[in-house]
């Protein structure tokens, strides 16, 4: 199995986040990361959803997809023609003899310190999956104590909008 | 122009813009303002139903008998609950209806509030889209929209949920509102390139067959799949839901396909070279054992919707667009093709297997009845001008088998989800959708259980229905099933009708119509023809059949289609050939 990511753009209604990720659920798909909010437009919504999945399904997937009435348009991102991205938050135990430890391996991963305790230490990181997760081994070590983390986001590389012709498609009926 | 009005005014007045002559429903809390309004208007007739499933599959049947938007309209809560089967069934089978449903008010929304119920959330994965409208100003949007996505592209069902203060509330009120659905852009226009594409492999098959599916009812496509057929020579089968679109009669019809499917039909896309799938889905019914279907064809599929494209099976010219127009397509570019394909062996093979394994039955020593021959007379004294409503089970086998059909859209039934208690309903919207047509239901004495508290709609609504109980005192397709797989236990599936609890002919009589009953072979013209003469109250005949009659062919669940079975234990031997 393969991961892909789907580039959503939807309108901005309610309902319209539960309509898909049921499909989702009922044609039998699991989604590896969904992240939703808002785009450079008020009335269109992106979401970005990580699948793994082969060829054929992702094929009917997108075609279910594609016939949600609130579904603007769907593009798959090859990774290497797109920037993708996670955020995570991590509370690593840190004292007084760790403490330089870990932030410096906070430099090393281009992370940020957001909040300091006195036993611990609260890190933001972004970056790909992969980087993430080579961040949290290097952490592990002195004991994480909470760790929360974001949806994929993605955007393709280059001038080119994926928003533009939708775009046009909700100024012809607005 | 624009007029101050209520929510509820609003409503009615949208429906009767969109066309709306038609509504089955029943009124309560959460939908009552909208029903004052109703009260008053000329235009829209509301049929009172007696179970909300009732309205849902009389929409349903109207829909299938007019080709129009079928409207249903339930209030919240259990009312709404009540639409979920007939809005699953009518997106199985692509039956444009709408149903409108009252909400509780706003406010209370999300309150566990009394009869509230999430119908939208519900009935999400069941309907084409769904609303869920608070403000009165969007009301006759919605309405437009509802039945502009029910009835175009592949038609299904819409449900339009009003929460009660948008009914009460005043709103202002103009026609024709603009649509915001940017989302939604159908492609009816196959592309030129795939119509060459398809017409190529057409020259070149040698052994094509054109499985016809629901699709081209749809489309109402019948006059260009008759043409293409007659231009290319090539054979027809017909499914479940096709049935009537391509005429029986014609010699280059071969039944249809499936599980229960005619032994030329199943045996014509086993061997073919070439499938021309129009309007279908390859459905399991269909294909049997996925892996062992059609394992010599390659695949030609036109649909309107792009996502039944390669599903199950993989196309090798895929064809996006209505059925008609693809039709239409081809048979311009096979017109202007330079050769024609020969196809004068494969008919000399089909002609054989046609020949040598026409639908039969048995009849039985006893002198009782066989339903099949029920059938064969019905269709017979009815003719094909007349509606064949089907429930689900053997009745409804033997109805798509041994009835012919010559006429699109005369056999409607439940195919995708196998609803049972479908066709008393449908019948009804039928009717009111045809009134000048006879409409028969045919139905099992099983599902006749379930709905036949609508034959007081009917005589109280004066829609003269026909009603055949085929009644063998059994779930009897289940039965067929332990018959055969089940080692002959009987669980469960002994409903004891023939000991008549209920006795159908006083039941008929209970509800205000005639009730005729016929239990020997010699007995079925006379009955039929005494229904037929009776045209101003419903009527109901009980044929109690034996219990031991079977459905075949069969293609067991699960196995391929290539195992067919003519009879118990008895498989038809196929030509020898040259794959």
């Amino acid at each position: 199995m393969s991961r892909h990511t789907l580039s959503v753009l939807v309108e901005n209604k309610p309902g319209v986040l539960a309509r898909v990720s049921a499909l989702f659920s009922r044609r039998g798909f699991n989604i590896d990361s969904l992240a939703v909010g808002q785009t450079e437009h008020d009335d269109i919504s992106r979401m970005t959803i990580v699948v793994s999945v082969e060829e054929l399904p992702l094929e009917q997937v997108t075609k279910q997809l594609n016939k949600l009435v609130n579904v603007l348009k769907i593009v798959e991102l090859d990774p290497s023609q797109s920037v993708q991205r996670e955020l995570m938050l991590i509370k690593v135990k840190a004292d007084a003899d760790s403490r330089s430890h870990v932030l410096e391996l906070v430099q090393l991963f281009r992370a940020r310190c957001v909040d300091v305790a006195a036993d611990a230490v609260t890190i933001e990181v972004t970056g790909t999956p992969d980087k993430l997760e080579a961040f949290v081994k290097v952490l592990e070590p002195f004991g994480i104590k909470e760790l929360v983390q974001s949806g994929m986001v993605a955007i393709g590389r280059g001038a080119r909008s994926i928003t533009d012709r939708s775009l046009r498609a909700l100024d012809r009926t607005a | 122009m624009t007029e101050r009005m209520t929510g509820a005014q609003a409503l009615v007045r949208a429906l009767e813009h969109v066309g709306v002559d038609t509504v089955f429903g029943i009124p309560g809390g959460a939908i009552l303002p909208a029903y004052d309004p109703l009260y008053d208007s000329t235009k829209v007739r509301h049929v009172l139903v007696r179970h909300e499933q009732g309205a849902g599959h009389a929409a349903e049947g109207y829909a299938q008998a007019t080709g129009r938007v079928g409207v249903c309209m339930a209030t919240s809560g259990p009312g709404a609950t009540n639409l979920v089967t007939p809005l699953a069934d009518a997106y199985m089978d692509s039956v444009p209806i709408v149903a409108i449903t009252g909400q509780v008010p706003s406010a209370a929304i999300g309150t566990d509030a009394f009869q509230e119920a999430d119908i939208s959330g519900i009935t999400m994965p069941i309907t084409k889209h769904n609303f869920l409208v608070t403000d009165p100003l969007d009301i006759p949007r919605t309405i437009l929209e509802a039945f502009h996505i029910a009835s175009t592209g592949r038609p299904g069902p819409v449900l339009v949920d009003i929460a009660k203060d948008a009914l009460q509330a005043d709103t202002t009120f103009s026609w024709p509102p603009v649509m915001q659905l940017p989302g939604y852009r159908p492609v009816t226009r196959p592309h030129s390139k795939q119509i060459r594409e398809a017409a190529k492999l057409i020259a070149e098959a040698a052994r094509p067959v054109l499985y016809v599916g629901g699709g081209v009812h749809r489309a109402g496509a019948s006059a260009e799949l008759l043409q293409l057929a007659e231009l290319t020579n090539i054979p027809v089968v017909t499914t479940l839901m096709a049935r009537g679109a391509f005429p029986d009669s014609h010699p280059q019809h071969l039944g249809m396909p499936g599980m229960h499917g005619s032994v030329a039909a199943v045996g014509a896309l086993q061997k073919s070279d070439l499938i021309i799938g129009m309007g279908v889905r390859f459905d399991d019914r269909v294909t049997g054992q996925l892996s062992t279907f059609a394992p010599y064809a390659k695949i030609v599929h036109a649909d309107i919707d792009p996502a039944e494209i390669s599903k199950n099976r993989h196309a090798d010219v895929p064809i996006v667009g209505d059925c008609k127009e693809v039709l239409g397509d081809l048979i311009a570019a096979v017109q202007a093709a330079s050769r024609r394909g020969d196809y004068s062996a494969w008919w000399t093979l089909l002609n054989g297997i046609k020949a040598t394994y026409p639908l039969g039955y048995d009849e039985f020593d006893d002198g009782s009845l066989a339903p099949q021959y029920v059938m064969e007379r019905l269709s017979a004294i009815v003719g094909p001008d007349a509606y064949y409503v089907a429930g689900v089970g053997q009745h409804q086998m033997w109805a798509a088998q041994f009835v012919q059909y010559e006429k699109p859209g005369t056999f409607i039934n439940s195919g995708g989800l196998g609803t049972m208690g479908f066709a008393v309903p449908a019948a009804m919207g039928a009717k009111m959708g045809r009134p000048d047509a006879t409409v028969w239901a045919i139905d099992g004495d099983g599902c006749f259980q379930m709905t036949n508290q609508e034959l007081a709609t009917c005589a109280i609504e004066g829609v003269p229905i026909k009603v055949a109980v085929i009644n063998n005192g059994n779930l009897g397709m289940v039965r067929q099933w332990q018959t055969l797989f089940y080692h002959e236990r009987y669980s469960n599936t002994d409903l004891q009708t023939t000991r008549r609890i209920p006795d159908f002919v006083k039941l008929a009589d209970a509800y205000g119509c005639v009730g005729l009953r016929c239990e020997r072979p010699e007995d079925v013209d006379a009955t039929i023809r005494k229904a037929m003469e009776i045209t101003d109250v419903p009527v109901v005949v009980d044929f109690v059949v034996h219990q031991d009659a079977m459905v075949w062919p069969m293609v067991a669940a699960g196995t391929s289609n290539d195992d067919i079975k003519i009879a118990r234990d008895m498989a038809p031997t196929w030509e020898s050939e040259d794959e």
